[in-house]
């Protein structure tokens, strides 16, 4: 099945809206907890990164018997120094979101250890493409 | 499956199916249908939101009727600090113990007390740091089973402790057998606040067996108090507490207590759920300790409470300074309770429980969640609750669990309406050759 999410930029507050509809319908496939921890943890700061560095963009969720495949895609500035933002603590997020307590650097290091897969595409001035998958069994 | 033991019930006859309780019950627990409220046992948490919310009075908590202490021989009252805040102008935790065994009760042991040794333990397991961050208490029954129900990849982040009603339980028991009393003829009772703390002493979860042998609503038990608090001129010293154990009925009072740094105490069962779901997302495992705590102002605010929780915080408050004033009278009581060797730990572990689901097969469940999509589209959107449940969504599980039809929707029914009127309309307007007006030969019509 496919589930499609809007996500907006900007907006701090309502940020992690997708993520919590997710975790609700994972629930009622009655996905192991351990497995929607899992993908919580990543939906949550991919739609955070997108918020901060995108202005928003588009979630698309595809669950099978056996895995959970998101795909999230934004047209914002691209990732300029990819190795870099794969490093822990690293972090390009503006001041405004800094003093919000989001932007810690934490991202794309955290999807990668709690993800079962992960690739990521990013042109700077054109966008980035992130493809995360989670094995259900 | 056994079956399943709640404390929150419906008064059949008071409910006139106003749908105010179905939306907000924080676990969609409650659908109204043939003009009653309906509580799923399977999903509810006993939280008393629904008490709080009806106007009609209709649901409540059932707990034991006073007399019910007379099966026992000897009767033991544990109140929980709660009580001591309900009376007006009452500071001195001694009288109310003492109006207690006036009504009754041979003993009164305080489950503040044992809170304190609660709090020494998980002090013990916190410095041991096995349990993730952040670890997430299990004294409000409410929250653990939210948390076994909405969010149960927290499991292992509660710390597991019994709760200090139970603890008082055990350590009374022994205490009273080793002074020649049979256990059999012991009956010990629980002065609660709160409707989840009935439910988890007939059907404890978490431990094979509780020692609570009845439960008493504060409420109840405040009526019958407070003519006779007011002949006490001498009350005996009962008192075992300190503030620190007190206090435990108050938001933050356990994180409080333990002295544990970096801590979140949140109360009112929509605010935990956004702590938790923050947990679950991973944001918050840089906090050591978080309390939650169902009911706005703690136990304080418990369904079961008579005294408004704001008023009984400034009470409490007051009665903190009386102790302060008044540190040696606990100490007089000082009777080896304590001494005995019980366990403080949970005998067994939480089970997951996935009620949200829709079907036990992956496969099937998919499937159904299309359909669920498909009908949700379909359907308004605007939660009215006229269908008897809480959201459009929560129709549409409805309908794919076979337990709801979609025209239950007033709107999807006014369209059926509407299109099989049409339908009518055009069927009317079918007549049969031999009288149609209608002359299609040659395709001129003859008025
Ligand atoms: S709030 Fe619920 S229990 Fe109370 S009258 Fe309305 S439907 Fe019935
Ligand atoms: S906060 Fe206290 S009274 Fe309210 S449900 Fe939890 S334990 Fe019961």
């Amino acid at each position: 099945m496919k589930i499609h999410y809007d996500v907006e930029g900007g907006e701090f507050i309502s940020a992690g809206v997708a993520s919590s509809k997710l975790k609700k319908t994972l629930k009622q496939l009655g996905i192991s907890p351990n497995v929607i921890r899992k993908v919580s943890i990543c939906m949550y700061e991919a739609e955070i990164n997108m918020v901060i560095h995108a202005d928003g963009g588009v979630i698309d969720v595809e669950i099978t018997p056996e895995n959970i495949e998101i795909l999230i895609k934004d047209e914002g500035p691209g990732i300029e120094d990819l190795d870099l933002a794969m490093q822990v603590g690293y972090s390009t997020a503006s001041s405004k979101a800094r003093e919000m307590g989001f932007g810690a650097g934490m991202g794309l290091p955290n999807i990668k250890r709690h993800s079962d897969g992960m690739k990521i595409e990013t042109k700077v001035g054109e966008g980035t493409k992130l493809e995360l998958i989670f094995n259900i069994k | 499956m056994e079956e399943i033991f709640h404390s929150v019930r419906l008064d059949i006859d008071k409910c006139i199916g106003c749908t105010d309780c179905i939306k907000r019950c924080p676990t969609e627990a409650i659908r109204v249908r043939n003009g009653k409220a309906h509580i799923m046992d399977e999903r509810c948490i006993d939280c008393g939101m629904c008490i709080r919310i009806c106007r009609n009075h209709a649901k409540k908590a059932v707990t034991e009727p006073l007399d019910s202490i007379n099966d026992y021989k000897f009767k033991v009252a544990i109140p929980a600090p709660t009580l001591y805040t309900q009376f007006r102008n009452v500071v001195d935790p001694n009288i109310i113990l003492t109006a207690l065994k006036r009504l009754g009760f041979d003993e009164v042991f305080e489950v503040a007390r044992a809170a304190e040794i609660i709090t020494e333990e998980s002090k013990k397991i916190l410095a041991k740091g096995k349990i993730p961050k952040p670890v997430i208490s299990s004294a409000c029954p409410a929250i653990v089973k939210l948390i076994q129900i909405r969010f149960p990849s927290l499991i292992p982040n509660i710390l597991p402790i019994i709760s200090p009603k139970e603890a008082m339980a055990r350590y009374a028991k022994k205490y009273l057998v080793r002074k020649g009393i049979k256990k059999e003829d012991i009956g010990v009772f629980f002065i609660s606040p709160c409707a989840a703390k009935v439910t988890n002493s007939k059907q404890p979860q978490v431990i094979d067996e509780s020692y609570v042998d009845g439960v008493i609503s504060l409420k109840e038990i405040y009526l019958k108090l407070v003519p006779v608090i007011k002949t006490i001129k001498e009350p005996e010293i009962l008192q075992m507490s300190s503030n620190t154990g007190i206090g435990w009925a108050h938001t933050g009072g356990e994180g409080y207590a333990s002295g544990i740094e970096n801590h979140i105490a949140v109360d009112g069962i929509e605010n935990v759920i956004k702590i938790l779901e923050k947990v679950e997302n991973g944001k918050l495992d840089d906090v050591n300790f978080i309390e939650c705590l169902a009911c706005v102002g703690g136990c304080l605010g418990g369904p079961l409470t008579v005294e408004n929780c704001f008023v009984s915080s400034n009470r409490m408050d007051r009665i903190k300074k009386f102790n302060e004033n008044n540190k040696d009278n606990y100490i007089k009581r000082n009777i080896p309770l304590f001494d005995e060797k019980i366990d403080l730990y949970w005998s067994k572990p939480l089970q997951t429980k996935q009620v949200m689901k829709l079907d036990d097969d992956v496969e099937k469940a998919i499937e159904k969640l299309e359909q669920l999509e498909e009908i949700y589209d379909m359907l308004p959107k605007i939660d009215c609750g006229s269908c008897g449940a809480p959201t459009c969504r929560a129709l549409a599980e409805d309908i794919v669990c076979g337990k709801a039809h979609i025209e239950d929707c007033v709107f999807m029914l006014r369209q059926k309406v509407r299109d099989m009127a049409e339908q009518m309309v055009t069927l009317a307007q079918k007549m049969p050759p031999s009288i149609s007006k209608e002359n299609t030969n040659g395709g001129t019509k003859i008025i």
